[in-house]
């Protein structure tokens, strides 16, 4: 499923955060949006998970207006995985993956059989089988937060929006969180939306990168387009030298000074 | 697929709660039973089943039954009630006591009872609409393009002390009226009839049906707004729905009691303690729970220093405290 944002701008009292941002996202893409801390990329992401309502514009998923359809039904379609989430100590990884088919239960519902097939499959997907009976509390971080994301994977949806999803986590458990995420996409034809603060990462494992920088979209385009000497100085701050990565097929830079 | 693990803590929780409303049902007999006169259990069920106008006809039928009747409810509500805010603003400290909630129920009723002591049959209706009108407050404080639990928290706060000073000026300068408002203080059951039934049972009622029917918007709203807005719920429309509804228990159970402190707050977490965090299974703990605490703090008001009876106020936070600081220590959560 696609997204298509028009003319989105959004403001909190008077400090205008996004200014007239357009774009759209093909169907089983991943897009990485990148900028500076405070350039509104946040922004963005609460406004595309329906956190924030647009002061002008529209957000389109598919065909429906994010802010006019009833929430649930968004739900159904888009997961969102946002950076600050709560767990009770005594929840089970099965437990909290069940809450992601609260969008599909009617009212009062309780789990049928296929609520709890579909919770079983996202525990799979996620490689948490081993893990379904333990405490969410008791995980190490990337194993929490594969907990969420198989979450998410049980309200299946078609997009998946993750907002800073390794932040705070060592780098092997970076890069797994990242790998599962590709292999959701690859394998489910997830549209994948994330923020990320590793431009490196955001090259390695993005189809296409979003750069917002001072509440604008300056850049939308295939990793190799978007990474230039002049955008990492111009929106960074940063002197870099860009290399090839021939084994990702992606570009890689080593920062040199400010 | 192997689900028995899960069915195994399902059935626990199940048998807990069985548990809960066994005692629940040994406290409502105790407390039918105990008092200035005992009453054996046998004497009490003829005295229920017959007709005969006897000396234990005439105190159970007007004055233990309906006494044990409120006890229970009042318990019930302030438990519900402490349990939904907790819930809403993902924070332990939350109760109707510590929000504003019930302070604002007394202020109103204790206007009512000493400048406007004509208008006493008017108390109850103050005290619900002094809950309400203090929870709308409260938002009002703590809105800001929507209202998070913190705020909520740190607005309810200002706003108890705020009107509990409200309640000392009345206080200080009525000296001569104080006399006669401690029982509502404290929170007391001695003069209750039949009468208080009636007003508390269709609000108990209300909230009892709401546990049945939203313990999964609940376990959602714990997870974050963030991710319950990802889920498809609708945080603040949710948050403020069920705010009412618990500032309506916790006022009714005001109406009734007067400030009964530290139900709604520690009945709550106690509860939780046993039976865990899931929504499903502790607020329909919660009712027999908290109607049990009541009752027996009410029955031990009775027979402590029988024939004096004390608030039941006072008993509440007395054994209430050391218990719960006692679980607390037990399980080493904090």
């Amino acid at each position: 499923m696609d997204i298509k944002v028009d003319n989105l701008s959004i403001s909190y009292s008077d400090n205008e955060v996004l200014r007239d941002i357009s774009f759209h996202i093909k169907t089983g893409e991943i897009v990485t949006i990148i900028g500076p801390n405070g350039s509104g990329k946040s922004t963005l992401v609460k406004a595309l998970s329906r956190c924030l309502k647009p002061t002008k514009g529209n957000i389109f998923l598919g065909k429906d207006n994010i802010s006019r359809i009833n929430t649930r039904e968004i739900a159904k379609k888009l997961a969102v995985l946002p950076q600050i989430k709560n767990v009770s100590s005594d929840i089970s990884v099965e437990e909290l993956v069940s809450y992601g088919r609260y969008p599909h239960l009617s009212f009062g519902g309780r789990l049928t059989k296929e609520d709890n097939e579909i919770v079983a499959w996202a525990i799979e997907k996620t490689r948490l089988a081993d893990f379904r009976k333990r405490l969410v509390h008791t995980l190490s971080g990337g194993e929490r937060q594969r907990a969420w994301i198989a979450m998410s994977l049980a309200q299946k949806p078609q997009v998946f929006i993750l907002d800073e999803p390794t932040t705070y986590l060592d780098i092997s458990y970076q890069l797994e969180v990242l790998e599962l995420v590709k292999e959701l996409n690859c394998t489910l034809g997830l549209t994948v939306i994330m923020v990320l603060h590793d431009l490196n990462q955001a090259c390695r494992y993005s189809d296409r990168i979003m750069v917002i920088n001072k509440g604008k979209l300056c850049e939308f385009d295939t990793p190799d387009r978007v990474i230039k000497k002049s955008l990492l100085r111009n929106v960074f701050n940063i002197d870099a030298d860009i290399y090839s990565d021939e084994t990702n097929e992606c570009p890689y830079f080593i920062p040199k000074k400010i | 697929m192997d689900y028995d693990n899960a069915k195994g803590k399902g059935i626990t929780k199940g048998l807990i709660l069985i548990v809960f409303v066994c005692i629940n049902v040994i406290s409502f007999l105790m407390s039918m039973s105990n008092g200035a006169v005992n009453i054996s259990y046998k004497e009490i069920i003829e005295a229920l089943f017959s007709s005969e106008s006897t000396v234990n006809y005439q105190i159970i039928w007007n004055v233990r039954l309906p006494r044990t009747i409120v006890a229970s409810l009042v318990g019930t509500c302030l438990a519900l009630s402490g349990a939904i805010l907790q819930g809403i603003m993902r924070n332990p400290l939350a109760g109707p006591n510590t929000i504003g909630v019930s302070s604002g129920a007394g202020l109103l009723t204790l206007t009512v009872l000493i400048l406007f002591p004509d208008f006493y049959n008017l108390a109850p209706l103050g005290a619900f609409f002094g809950a309400l009108l203090a929870t709308l407050f409260i938002y009002f404080l703590a809105w800001k393009g929507g209202a998070s639990p913190m705020r909520l928290i740190l607005a309810g706060v200002a706003v108890s002390s705020l009107l509990g000073a409200g309640n000392n000026i009345i206080m200080t300068f009525y000296p001569d009226k104080v006399s006669g408002v401690i029982g509502f203080m404290v929170g007391g059951l001695s003069a209750v009839n039949w009468k208080h039934v009636s007003m508390i049972w269709p609000y108990a009622l209300i909230g009892i049906a709401l546990v049945l029917l939203i313990p999964n918007k609940l376990n959602i709203l714990m997870l974050g707004d963030e991710v319950a807005i990802g889920l498809g719920v609708h945080v603040e429309r949710t948050r403020f729905f069920f705010i009412i509804i618990s500032s309506l228990l916790a006022g009714a159970a005001v109406s009734v009691v007067g400030l009964l402190g530290f139900v709604g707050l520690i009945v709550p977490h106690t509860t939780r303690i046993f039976i865990g965090s899931d929504y499903r299974y502790l607020l329909p703990a919660t009712i027999f729970t908290g109607s049990t605490t009541v009752l027996l703090c009410d029955t031990l008001a009775r027979v402590l220093f029988a024939p004096i009876e004390i608030p039941v106020g006072i008993i509440m936070s007395a054994l209430g405290a050391p218990f719960f600081l006692y679980l607390l220590r037990r399980k080493g959560e904090y």
